[in-house]
């Protein structure tokens, strides 16, 4: 079982710490979390008022640049909006600049900013993530690439140039509980992340089962699956709590993500974060417990906690990742290579 | 139809709220039939792990297994749906408008009307439409669903013009795990959009009703 973080760079959106101050501290969660043994770091693309990573792959470069180990990827990229030659050029330099950590999530976008930003239409939603993943994959290919489509000039036997470190570079498709994104991300052969922000994860089960027996139909090889959660560690669950759900509600409340549901509280938050659920919040033991029974449920390879949901101070960001990486990963990759029976755990995720 | 076809439901969208709708029926012992806008054997490829005793079939031939149709899709793709198909049956409305996920619909954006209200208006004048289940989270729909007489269980706003299609949802909704609460007509139906203090709730019955009465109270009319 691989173990990391992300976050969207949250900022709080009346009054706090600003971008010149969260994106410099970022970086230094990137490199503790780095140097305590995490698997992996991601960074999310937003275009909104609280969030202020943008463009991840920029920032993820600067951290690139002061790691060593951690694989380093975007959770997600909005690849429906953006253009996949652009996607595959700036994930190369993070390649490069990482030596061959790069990874790139792509998925369509749970709000909709970047849409309006760079003008496309929603009734495209679906058309405009279908045919950009597809250019993307035939780029990562040796082959010299002719393509043509609906949404971005035809291209006639180009071949995207400086090459990534890793060949091909790795894409994981980002669903969030949509049957058909899981078909579509095993039709690829694509491994898949399962982006969960609420529920109980014997919920998201099936859709890991569905995306088995898809890769299955499709006649694709065995692929990693990918688990998100909001999730957060402290050296006691009731601090965790104090510190993870007043500040996940008032994201809820400010980003459009509640769909309309009035007035979310910390209380509201805490209760997700029942036995079987997906939320991961509490102390050491508390986590280790939940990412295990995720684990028995879902039968994934990677697990992501996204530890910073609405703006955390920075101190208790860096405690949480320190506590995860040291306390909480190397308990939780133990057992479940015991369970495997004693082998290595990584095993899944090397298949990409 | 035979009296089974009778307990059948049909299902447009195989998303996330329709897959959880798909598997509460089929435990309350409906016979199920979903579509999507692919063929029918894709679709199949999603029912047949995810809901397994599922039928799923192409979107045209819907309509005509089934009395009850869902419109579980989109709302931004409603139009795509075979509507015509749709003559004769109650329509059963879970779509909400959500700028955020939904974009700008301009028929939707003024509010000046409830978004089943449009709703309405685009199917057949035969179709009986019933707006429920929207404000309840698709986790939800399968979390919180207990047998009738449950203490505590979770109130569903039902709202609709026809009594007689309302009172046939009305036992669907309890056949599915929740208790209906009538809520008036597809215009006055605004109280269970998103926005309003009953859109995700998850309310008991007397506190629904108490809630819903004091929002009519509160209302000023236009
Ligand atoms: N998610 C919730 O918690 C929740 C709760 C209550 C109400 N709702 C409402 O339910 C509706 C659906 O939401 P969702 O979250 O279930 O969406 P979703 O997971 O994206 O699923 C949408 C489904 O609709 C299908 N579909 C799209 N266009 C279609 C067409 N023209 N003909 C037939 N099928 C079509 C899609 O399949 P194809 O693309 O393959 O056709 C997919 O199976 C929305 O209006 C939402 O507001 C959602």
């Amino acid at each position: 079982m691989e173990i990391g973080a992300f976050t969207f760079a949250d900022i709080a959106v009346r009054g706090g710490v600003r971008p010149p101050q969260r994106i410099p501290e970022l970086i230094e969660e990137i490199v503790l979390a780095d140097e305590v043994g995490l698997d992996v770091f991601g960074i999310g693309e937003h275009h909104h008022p609280g969030f202020s990573a943008p463009a991840p792959p920029v920032i993820l470069a600067a951290a690139a640049a002061r790691t060593h180990r951690i694989r380093l990827t975007s959770a997600v990229t909005v690849l429906s909006s953006d253009d996949p030659v652009r996607v595959f050029e700036q994930f190369t330099a993070l390649d490069l600049v990482s030596q061959g950590r790069a990874e790139a999530m792509v998925g369509r976008g749970a709000l909709l900013d970047s849409f309006r930003l760079f003008g496309h239409d929603l009734q495209d939603y679906d058309a405009l993530f279908d045919e950009k993943l597809d250019l993307l994959i035939r780029l990562r290919g040796d082959e010299p690439v002719t393509w043509q489509g609906r949404f971005r000039p035809p291209l006639d036997e180009e071949v995207i140039l400086p090459r990534p470190v890793q060949t091909p570079l790795p894409v994981w498709v980002a669903v969030g509980g949509s049957p058909n994104s899981v078909i579509r991300a095993a039709a690829h052969g694509l491994p898949m992340v399962l982006g969960t922000v609420g529920g109980v994860a014997a919920q998201f089960a099936p859709l890991a089962d569905l995306y088995r027996q898809a890769l299955d139909h499709y006649d694709k090889p065995a692929q990693p699956v990918s688990m998100t959660l909001h999730g957060f560690v402290a050296d006691t669950s009731q601090k965790a709590a104090d510190v993870y759900f007043p500040a996940d509600a008032e994201l809820f409340n400010t980003a459009g993500a509640s769909r309309g549901i009035a007035g979310m509280t910390a209380e509201h938050m805490a209760a997700k974060n029942g036995p079987g659920s997906t939320y991961a919040v509490g102390s050491p033991q508390a986590v280790i417990d939940k990412l295990l029974h995720h684990h028995e449920v879902i039968g994934h390879q990677r697990t992501m906690l996204q530890l910073a949901v609405g703006p955390l101070p920075h101190a208790d960001i860096m405690r949480a990742i320190e506590l995860l990486g040291t306390e909480v990963a190397p308990v939780v990759r133990a057992e479940i290579a015991r369970r495997e029976g004693g082998g290595d755990s990584a095993t899944g995720v090397g298949a990409r | 139809m035979t009296a089974l076809a009778e307990r059948t439901v049909g299902i447009f969208g195989a998303g996330k709220s329709g897959v959880a709708i798909a598997r509460r029926a089929l435990d309350a012992g409906y016979g199920v039939a979903v579509a999507t806008s692919g063929p029918a054997w894709r679709t199949d490829l999603v029912t047949r792990v995810l809901t397994p005793g599922v039928r799923a079939v192409d979107a045209a031939e819907l309509a005509s297994v089934a009395p009850i149709v869902v419109l579980a899709v989109p709302l931004r793709r409603l139009r795509e749906l075979p509507l015509s198909t749709l003559a004769g049956r109650i329509v059963v409305d879970i779509m909400n408008y959500w700028e955020p996920t939904d974009g700008v619909l301009p028929d939707f954006a003024s509010r000046a009307h409830a978004s089943s209200l449009i709703v309405r208006a685009a199917l057949p004048a035969s179709a009986r439409l019933v707006k429920t289940f929207n404000h309840i989270g698709y986790h939800e729909m399968e979390q919180l669903a207990r047998p009738s007489g449950t203490v505590g269980r979770v109130a569903l706003g039902v709202a609709g013009d026809d009594l007689d299609a309302v009172a046939t949802i009305a036992r669907f909704v309890d056949d599915l795990g929740f208790d209906p609460v009538s809520t008036g007509t597809l215009a006055d139906s605004h109280c269970l959009q998103p926005g309003s203090p009953l859109f995700g709730a998850d309310m008991e019955p007397a506190a629904f009703r108490e809630a819903l009465s004091q929002l009519a109270s509160r209302e000023v009319p236009a």
